[in-house]
């Protein structure tokens, strides 16, 4: 049955955001949009976590804690990148400790453009999120089946 | 006979109830706070989803924690309804969360051990109002049966109410309930909504199925919690029901309304309840009524 999709646990994690788009992810819990409507629980825990939402570039200090937080998350699981920093580094591309975006370091399945990307298209782009988690289950539970043989 | 038809009943039911009461709570948090909020079956979803998810083990022995607790807390409730001695109840439900608490400290993360110690304090702070509500209840027995009896069964029986005679200790294990049910102000060890502060407490270190048993385990709990609000109405089942419904209103309003507080709070406010609510009231049984 498909209960991932109607309960998505997202941890949001700041890696080098400005803090707009980090306001922007909070907007979502406000009544004005109450993401809790459709079961998005914000939980701070990687253990409990289904979707990764990570705004902001990657930089040097940060890699192995994007990383950690990654794994960390058991499957299935899915990564969301919020905002333009997150999919390819912005407007700090160039900075001297930047990296770049999030997928320098962990596969990332939804890109949300946007400098600050608006609360509908952070809530459009975990909806998107919802139909991938739904295929990594059902990839992981062969997987699972295969370990047992 | 009958005994063991409540006990089976609140077995197979308590969790659906539990889960309910949960969704219900949601739903009317969020209308509190101007939200929409989750549809009532919400707590069904996520716990059904973490029975999908995969269980990330920290050691071996944390799940084996986690299922003492949940069958201790099942059998707690077993004794509750099958009328047994509400003493016994009240320890088996400690017991029950010491296994919780062994759980988190076995997982050796700083957070779900804070969340431990916290928890610790927790109990502590719950168990004194609680042991004299059952005296009190014991006390009351007397005056219907010549030696006064510790069994639920003959607490729930009593046609004298209750509540007239133990009005102190009823507003005190309101006051303690808010502990067990894990609302602000008293949600220090781990609570249903998002304070980052120490991440998630005791259940920080559990994933998938083994957070889906704790969640369920805390189901049994609330109505088990519900059940001891209803005893002070047992002699009209109507009232009990509307009591239950109304504390458990209550609660959600001061779950809104209260920030967290410090556990020096916790520990000194909910002693002084049971010390000034709980004892008086057991000094006037015993001075008026000479039980
Ligand atoms: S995308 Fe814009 S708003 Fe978002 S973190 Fe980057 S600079 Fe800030």
């Amino acid at each position: 049955m498909p209960y991932l999709k109607k309960s998505p646990w997202i941890i949001h994690y700041d890696a080098s955001s400005c803090n707009g788009c980090d306001i922007e992810v909070l907007a979502c819990l406000t009544p004005m949009y109450d993401v809790e409507r459709f079961g998005i629980v914000n939980t701070g825990n990687p253990k409990h976590a289904d979707i990764f939402v990570i705004t902001g570039s990657i930089n040097e200090q940060n890699v192995e804690v994007v990383k950690n937080i990654y794994h960390q998350m058991p499957e299935p699981k899915v990564v969301v990148a919020v905002g333009i920093c997150a999919t390819s580094g912005g407007v700090f591309q160039e900075c001297y400790n930047i990296k770049g975006g999030v997928d320098k370091v962990i596969p990332v399945d939804v890109y949300v453009p946007g400098c600050a990307a608006r609360p509908e298209s952070i809530i459009d782009g975990i909806v998107k999120a919802l139909g991938i988690l739904e295929k990594r289950k059902e990839e992981h539970m062969k997987k699972a089946v295969e370990a047992k043989q | 006979m009958m005994n063991a038809f409540y006990a089976i009943g609140y077995m197979i039911l308590a969790p659906f109830l539990g889960g309910l009461i949960a969704g219900i709570d949601r739903k009317i948090t969020a209308r509190m706070q101007g939200r929409v909020g989750p549809p009532i079956l919400q707590p069904f979803y996520d716990v059904l989803k973490l029975f999908e998810k995969e269980k990330v083990v920290v050691t071996r022995s944390q799940n084996y924690y986690v299922l003492c607790y949940v069958v201790f807390m099942v059998f707690t409730g077993a004794l509750f309804f099958s009328g047994g001695d509400i003493l016994l109840v009240v320890f088996a439900l400690t017991l029950s969360h010491i296994f919780l608490i062994l759980g988190a400290y076995a997982s050796n993360s700083p957070y779900s051990y804070i969340g431990a110690e916290r928890e610790l304090l927790q109990v502590m702070a719950f168990e004194p109002m609680i042991v004299i509500a059952t005296i009190g209840m014991y006390m009351v027995t007397k005056l219907a049966i010549p030696k006064g009896s510790f069994y639920v069964s003959d607490i729930a029986s009593l046609t004298i109410p209750l509540i007239l005679y133990l009005p102190g200790i009823f507003l005190g294990l309101i006051y303690v309930i808010t502990i067990k049910l894990r609302k602000s102000p008293f949600d220090l060890s781990t609570s249903h909504h998002a304070h980052q502060e120490i991440v998630k407490g005791v259940t920080t270190e559990f994933s998938g199925s083994t957070l889906g048993r704790i969640e369920v385990a805390h189901w049994y709990e609330t109505v088990l919690l519900l059940a001891f609000v209803y005893l002070f109405f047992s002699f009209n089942p109507l009232m009990g029901v509307i009591a239950v419904l109304l504390v458990y209103l209550l609660e959600i309003f001061i779950d809104n309304n209260y920030p967290r507080v410090k556990w020096q709070m916790l520990l000194k406010s909910s002693w002084l309840v049971a010390l000034i609510l709980g004892m008086a009231n057991i000094a006037l049984l015993y001075y008026v009524r000479g039980v």
